[in-house]
């Protein structure tokens, strides 16, 4: 069967809007597909999620070492034991490099040797948002500072951009160094950046962040647009600080490291 | 045009297989990186760029310097640039492409790279980045090919040119602009916050570019036919005199306004980079060599009489290469790095793979200034019988 120009061009003509149609069909219903989502009514709202660790009350390394446990290991972040490395959305730091721009030589000595527990600021201004060529990190209506991990493209400008040292890259396959998956949470794929996310997925079901919840009340958390939430009357009640406030990132992250 | 760079003797052929094998070095070393991850590169959780960023860095001034031949020649109508501003022009094509791998095979999900199209983000700077960095590699494609074209056939370059030639000046600027801003407006990295880092980066690009095309213009009029010219040469030696003084007058306000402050963040990354911190010195060599090639090369440059020699102008530019390399391309990067947000010291140094990679990614740019040099002189040679 041979096929003059005339035919070749109407079946091309055809064959391109059918895709064309069929492409559009299928785009539709995704799109109603992922718009069927509804938030659930039982999560837990605010116009501007804040923390507030009372470093007071952390005595002994076992109190940390459970915070930062209770984060790690239901959110797969894996353990490849060597600096170069290495995943950590919440960590601990000596006063000293935690707070590089309010050290003085005379700080009492349990607060200099207190180790000050890091984590991602989920700053107002976050500067890494801000530089992300995919929007891939993101600020959420209510403060949290989000990474998608399949949108994130690896190019690892947020975290030139983070001023707190918050952000991990994975620099190799992180799977066979998580000690068990949770299966409730996605483990990352090579290539990708993570950080503290704020415990999202526990806030849509009703539960406040999985340290907030191992620090048996060292730590706070609400909604600091309140001006009646917990949170709210910590502060006003006690001097907080924190980290590098000069750069005008305005961190959600609250500091109390001394008085009564 | 084209069927050019396929007419060559045997010294052309050599020169493209040792590119190519080099080339597909990188590219096996570039699969073994793709399976295992960037871990096999010397980048680390607080030093997250390296090299290959360093080099892309580099590379985008060394594609700005075009401009440094443009502006005589068709804004002052210096008609002595009229057979090497094809050159510039070449070297351009052959930069963006290396800026463009290198960006390439830094990237972690390096298949994800149109998400960068699907989802626009005009508040990033890397956005901004992709755009001009490919519209400078079309825009110096099309004049080169066209005005090559023309002077092939003995004619004017069509009258469309113009205004993209035109264009491409202060297009040229944008793209070493847009990639400092990259670096110049992120907040806690006090080394790299600096309201000079543009100005400086130009700076050093209109000094290492040229310098390279003088070191480029040598090699050619040894081994081919077509004679770049005394006068051109130490036109654009002028050139690099001038950019090599101001790039090294930045360095110095740089290091007033950081010393002179007394700020510790500002001081840090310089003390990091030329004395150490606490044992952590592995840049210290390097950087102290770049001061002393700078101040060496800028001393041969501005005395009228080695510049005026061939012989010790080609070795100043040559040191003058080297010495911008070290400075743009390694301790300008490692240095926003070192110390880190804690102000802890944690190193950095390229591991095997990734400076294989780095010379595959470099050989491909080579590859493509050869063939389009050799179409370029072919056409010039022509013109000569």
């Amino acid at each position: 069967m041979s096929v003059n120009r005339r035919e070749f061009l109407k079946y091309a003509g055809l064959t391109c809007i059918g895709i064309g149609v069929g492409g559009a069909q299928l785009f539709v219903t995704r799109a109603k597909a992922f718009s069927g989502y509804t938030p659930t009514n039982y999560g837990l709202k605010a116009k501007r999620w804040a923390m507030v660790i009372d470093l007071r009350k952390f005595e002994h390394e076992e109190d940390y070492k459970k915070v930062i446990e209770a984060c790690h290991s239901i959110h797969n972040v894996p353990d490849f034991g060597n600096p170069k490395d290495e995943i950590k959305w919440i960590w601990t730091e000596d006063f000293e490099h935690s707070f590089p721009y309010q050290m003085n030589h005379y700080v009492p000595k349990e607060v200099e040797e207190k180790p000050v527990l890091l984590l991602c600021n989920h700053c107002e201004h976050a500067p890494c948002t801000r530089v992300c060529p995919t929007k891939a990190t993101f600020k959420r209506p209510d403060g949290i500072t989000a990474q998608d991990y399949h949108r994130c493209i690896g190019c690892r400008f947020c975290m030139a951009a983070c001023p707190y040292g918050a952000r991990s890259f994975n620099w190799r396959d992180p799977r066979p160094y998580i000690k068990h998956i949770n299966p409730e949470f996605p483990t990352r794929m090579p290539g990708v950046v993570e950080k503290c996310n704020f415990c999202v997925e526990r806030i849509e079901t009703g539960k406040k962040p999985a340290c907030v919840e191992a620090s048996e009340g060292k730590m706070l958390f609400g909604d600091l647009a309140d001006p009646e939430s917990e949170i709210r009357r910590y502060l006003d009640e006690h001097f907080s600080i924190r980290r590098k406030p000069h750069l005008g990132t305005q961190p959600a992250v609250f500091y109390i490291i001394g008085g009564e | 045009m084209l069927e050019k760079a396929l007419q060559g003797g045997k010294r052309y052929w050599t020169l493209i297989f040792i590119l190519l094998g080099l080339a597909g070095a990188g590219f096996f070393t570039y699969l073994y990186q793709l399976k295992e991850g960037l871990g096999i590169t010397g980048m680390s959780r607080d030093v997250s760029w390296g090299f290959y960023v360093s080099q892309f860095t580099f590379l985008v001034g060394v594609a700005a310097s075009a401009v440094m031949l443009v502006i005589p020649y068709y804004l002052h109508n210096y008609k002595k640039f009229s057979k090497i501003v094809i050159l510039g022009e070449f070297l351009a094509v052959s930069a963006v492409t290396m800026c463009l791998l290198f960006i390439f095979v830094d990237m972690g999900q390096p298949m994800r790279i149109f998400n960068v199209i699907l989802h626009p983000t005009p508040n990033s700077i890397l956005f901004w980045d992709a755009i001009v960095l490919n519209g400078y590699l079309l825009l110096n494609i099309i004049i080169g090919w066209n005005t090559l074209q023309a002077d092939l056939k003995e004619v004017p370059p069509p009258k469309w040119v113009k205004p993209l030639i035109y264009l491409s000046i202060p297009w040229a600027v944008s793209i070493h602009t847009v990639t400092a801003f990259i670096y110049a407006g992120l907040p806690g990295r006090d080394f790299w916050l600096t309201a000079i880092m543009a100005a400086r980066f130009l700076a050093s690009a209109f000094a290492g570019g040229p310098a390279l095309l003088i070191i480029l213009a040598m090699i050619i009029r040894k081994y081919t036919k077509f004679d770049p010219g005394r006068e051109p040469i130490q036109a654009v030696a002028k050139i690099v005199t001038y950019a090599m003084v101001a790039n090294f007058f930045f360095i110095l306000l740089e290091l007033f306004t950081a010393l002179y402050s007394n700020i510790p963040g500002h001081i840090l990354p310089f003390k990091y980079l030329f004395f150490g911190i606490d044992g952590h010195m592995k840049l210290v060599p390097l950087m102290w060599l770049s001061i002393f090639l700078a101040i060496f090369a800028i001393a041969l440059l501005v005395w009228p009489p080695t510049r005026r020699n061939e012989t010790t102008l080609l070795f100043a530019c040559i040191i003058a290469f080297i010495s911008l390399w070290i400075d743009k391309g390694f301790g300008l990067v490692i240095g926003g790095f070192v110390p880190n947000p804690f102000e802890r010291v944690f190193e950095y140094w390229p591991t095997l793979p990734e400076l294989i990679i780095t010379i595959g990614v470099y050989a491909v740019g080579f590859l493509v200034l050869t063939v389009l040099y050799k179409v370029a002189i072919s056409v010039r040679e022509q013109q000569l019988s």
